[in-house]
């Protein structure tokens, strides 16, 4: 999945998991696509998990509409990265 | 020149006869009085670093400035379900008096309440549903977990007649009202945004995790000074 998207959109959204979360950038560096988020790291509870959001609409120039507000959307890094690219029009 | 950085009391309308603190940077014939007016609910705490961080280098730079609670936040005496934005502009306008400021800077949710008639700026300003924008998914999204079914607009709806609980912060019905549909109060504020003044990564408020922002802080100050000797 991730091969096919533009590297850069995933190194930003690395990054920025990593600053609004407060993970150790080696740690979100060894994400893959089938990395689970939401339920498999702590620091993802629902004030973050909504903080997340609005740092990615922030960050990426769209708005989520209320209907897409839901954990499956992080259920794995791959699935959150190419959300992010179809919000964008790149996916 | 810049005396140290320090809490102090001010009067603030609804806090008794003790006020209420900021935190305070002065000096003999400052540059000019800037009035920080913080970002709301826990923007405020993720910011806090990097607002006191600011303080000691506007001061250093000759610039007077004051941090104040808002009523309810903070070290505030008040009781947060109690508050609305009118009493924050009020408890801002005092503050304002008090302290003889000259200018106002406001941070995010800050613009909703931040003296209007002062010259300024404001940060990354929000209106008053993206404030609450966040805080209502984090009540959705935590309600779902639970079991219930309950969408972002019938949160608001609830919060509107009788109050809510959002984010750890027990909503007053008249705060949410006030923030449903509210704009920033500053027309003739600059309004600046973090990648205006040349710093990458999350800004502060958007971190999970409260964290020192030194750069951020830095080019705020540096932007403030080159803005007043303009």
């Amino acid at each position: 999945m991730t091969d096919t998207l533009p590297a850069s959109l995933d190194a930003d959204l690395r990054a920025l998991l990593a600053d609004v979360l407060g993970l150790a950038p080696a740690r979100v560096a060894a994400f893959t696509a089938q990395t689970p988020l939401f339920g498999a790291l702590p620091e993802l509870d629902s004030m973050a998990v909504a903080g997340l959001f609005t740092a990615l609409e922030d960050s990426f120039g769209f708005i989520l509409e209320e209907d897409e507000i839901d954990g499956d959307l992080l259920e794995t890094y791959g699935a959150l990265l190419a959300f992010v690219a179809r919000k964008q029009g790149r996916g | 020149m810049a005396e140290p950085l320090g809490p102090l009391r001010w009067p603030c309308p609804g806090s008794g006869a003790d006020g209420e603190w900021a935190l305070a940077t002065d000096g003999a014939a400052p540059l000019a009085r800037l009035l920080i007016v913080p970002p709301l609910f826990d923007e405020m705490n993720r910011t806090r670093a990097m607002l006191a961080t600011l303080l000691r280098d506007l001061g250093a730079a000759g610039v007077a400035a004051m941090l104040p609670d808002l009523p309810g936040c903070g070290e505030s005496v008040q009781d947060f379900s109690a508050q609305s934005l009118n009493a924050w502009r009020a408890a801002m306008a005092a503050a304002a008096r008090h302290f003889s400021a000259s200018h106002v800077l406001a941070l995010r949710g800050g613009a909703l309440v931040a003296p209007p008639t002062l010259p300024g700026w404001a940060l990354a300003p929000l209106d008053g549903d993206a404030v609450l924008r966040p805080l209502l998914r984090a009540a959705m999204l935590a309600a779902r977990a639970q079991g219930e079914d309950t969408t972002a607009t019938t949160l608001l709806e609830t919060g509107r007649a009788t109050g809510i609980m959002l984010g750890g912060y027990r909503c007053g019905a008249a705060l949410i009202a006030g923030l449903h549909g509210a704009r920033s109060q500053g027309e003739g504020h600059q309004v600046l945004a973090v990648g205006d003044l040349g710093v990458t990564g999350a800004a502060p408020w958007l971190r999970q995790e409260p964290a020192p922002a030194p750069a951020l802080a830095a080019a705020l100050a540096a932007r403030i000074v080159t803005d007043l000797a303009a």
